[in-house]
């Protein structure tokens, strides 16, 4: 089993909310995704299982929502705004300037597994661009000194987790 | 300039419900519940020309009085919160920060259509703003204003937060609903309207957060106040999304129906020091770009059509001299044809081949009849598709193209930009 009793748990409250199981599809790939950092052929399995819904209608609901990486990626998905309004406030130089300082390139982890690099659609940061996620947590109005922070923080609690 | 919906956003702990009351919140639903029939509140709202703020524009009375009164099956409410297109960031606001409004706002609205079941549609990466709006919703169960026997009316009604999994077309009210019931967003086609036959096949109203934020204001100081902001034919205020080439972005909330510069200039600061602007995206992604000398258009549905462009959600782009328009073209579309949902053809197929042809251009490797190819494409585009994300990719693709063409040409004769886009990271 990869679902911990917990997202079980969490994707039976959430089935119970609605007036059709299958609205819960959504949320308990959102639960999922949580607890695993990413989802997968094997997750849609267990998930079927528990909300007894036809496994091709997991999948086929997953595959359509880009916001679930369907591999596993770093600890950290640093996830890049590349739309309009970030652009226009240097989000391309904000991509050029992690994949520099992380040694990667758009799309790849690094070879710790700590962070991995994506560019995404609009996050809804336009006002406070350049914009970007990690995680569940937005960062706006970056620079690369913030950018410096950001990830020495990240990298401290690691370390200080693994301790 | 008074400002409404943003009255109390500064305010520390307006997200509570305590804090919330004390600054006058949660007056109009007793009010409602108390003293009106359900359609007196469609009536009231009607009167007071509350138009939607999702970017349609339709009037929001009337979009619940297309609801029927006496069927049998069951009702629903769904406010939609799945912002995604570039450049709104406004309901975000109103969620973290007075969620009480938008809660209260819901059932106001789900009491008015006699929904029993609501639901908050929010866009998967708003963890926070889901966050504080099931914060809200819990905070309004246990003071009785969600649940059974709401203030002892006999009303009920339940609210559940729901969250998305970052898919722009979910903002788009037939796909918003196919995902709501667990499937792939795919739009719809219309008629059957969802207000006849929506989630679950039964009779739905999809409203905006900014719509739905606007009604408890609209309860306790009637339509008529509501009128006396913004113009005859777009009344109240509205929240503008400023973002790109100013010196001040942010979200400004404004009387419908003042000049675009007052945005841009008086709030915004103007373009930075050095640059001069270049071009105008007023609405969203979606919409047609306006020039420098249109500065002075009035903000609201009307002039923006008259202008030629519209005012969609409110999302001010402002774009300087620093831009190449090819390149502008090239970020818009990538994002129209990485949201497309791939249902009809004209909308799948040419969205990937206008980013191909534009991405070629912009990228020196242009050929001569790639822009009127272009313009064929988009024509094949524009009105033959279910919903309106196909048009939303063709009217800034065609409007560029219009506007700034010898940039294109110049793309394609010297395989660089006239204008080499350079925005640095500060």
């Amino acid at each position: 089993m990869i679902l911990t009793d917990e997202t079980i748990r969490q994707i039976k409250i959430r089935m119970a909310r609605y007036p059709s199981r299958r609205s819960a599809i959504l949320p308990a790939l959102t639960a999922a995704y949580k607890q695993v950092g990413h989802l997968n052929p094997a997750i849609y399995r267990e998930i079927a299982r528990v909300m007894d819904i036809p496994y091709i209608e997991i999948a086929e609901a997953a595959s359509f929502y880009t916001m679930f990486p369907k591999h596993e990626v770093g600890r950290y998905l640093i996830q890049v705004c590349h739309n309009i309004s970030c652009s226009l406030r240097g989000a391309d130089n904000l991509i050029a300037y992690i994949e520099q300082k992380l040694g990667i390139a758009l799309g790849e982890t690094t070879p710790d597994k700590l962070f991995t690099l994506i560019a995404v659609e609009c996050l809804g940061g336009c006002a406070t661009a350049p914009t970007m996620q990690i995680n569940d947590t937005y960062y706006e109005n970056l620079t690369r000194a913030r950018v410096d922070e950001i990830i020495a923080d990240l990298r401290a609690k690691e370390e200080q987790d693994n301790r | 300039m008074e400002k409404v919906l943003f009255t109390h956003v500064d305010q520390p702990e307006q997200h509570r419900i305590e804090t919330y009351v004390k600054n006058g919140g949660y007056q109009a639903l007793p009010k409602v519940l108390r003293d009106y029939k359900p359609d007196e509140v469609i009536d009231i709202v009607r009167k007071s020309g509350l138009r939607g703020r999702g970017g349609a524009g339709f009037s929001a009375g009337m979009k619940w009085s297309f609801v029927p009164r006496d069927t049998p099956k069951p009702k629903y409410l769904c406010c939609n919160a799945d912002e995604s297109e570039p450049g709104t960031c406004k309901d975000r606001v109103l969620m973290e920060r007075d969620p009480h409004l938008v809660v209260e706002g819901i059932i106001i609205a789900a009491y008015a259509i006699q929904a029993h079941q609501a639901f908050i549609y929010v866009r998967g990466e708003f963890v926070y703003p889901a966050f504080r709006m099931e914060q809200a919703v819990a905070e309004a169960y246990a003071k009785g204003y969600l649940g059974r026997n709401i203030l002892d009316s006999g009303y009920d009604l339940d609210l559940v937060v729901h969250t998305g999994g970052g898919a722009y077309i979910c903002g788009e009210e037939t796909a918003l609903l196919s995902s709501l019931e667990g499937d792939r967003s795919l739009s719809r086609i219309r008629p059957p309207f969802p207000a006849v036959e929506g989630l679950y096949g039964c009779p739905t109203v999809v409203n905006n957060v900014e719509t739905l934020a606007n009604v408890p204001y609209i309860i306790n100081r009637g339509p008529d106040w509501f009128r006396s902001h913004g113009t005859e034919k777009s009344p109240g205020t509205k929240i503008f999304s400023l973002s790109g080439n100013v010196k001040r972005p942010g979200n400004y909330e404004v009387d419908l129906g003042v000049p675009l510069s007052y945005v841009i200039n008086d709030l915004g600061g103007g373009v930075p020091e050095g640059h001069t602007l270049k071009a105008i995206i007023p609405g969203g992604a979606s919409t047609p770009l306006l020039l420098p000398h249109q500065i002075d258009t009035p903000l609201d549905f009307e002039s923006m059509a008259q202008a030629g462009s519209m005012l969609g959600s409110g999302a001010i782009i402002v774009i300087d001299d620093g831009a190449c328009m090819v390149w502008t073209a090239m970020k818009l579309i990538d994002f129209f044809q990485h949201e497309s949902c791939g249902k009809c053809t004209p909308c799948r197929e040419g969205t990937a081949w206008l980013k191909q042809l534009i991405n070629r251009i912009e990228g020196g490797e242009g050929r001569p009849g790639d822009i009127d190819l272009i313009l064929d494409v988009c024509g094949n585009i524009m009105g033959r598709t279910i919903c309106p994300l196909g048009d939303a990719a063709v009217m800034p693709t065609e409007s560029i193209i219009k506007l700034f063409r010898n940039e294109f040409e110049y793309h394609i004769d010297n395989k660089t930009c006239l204008v080499k886009t350079s925005y640095p990271l500060a």
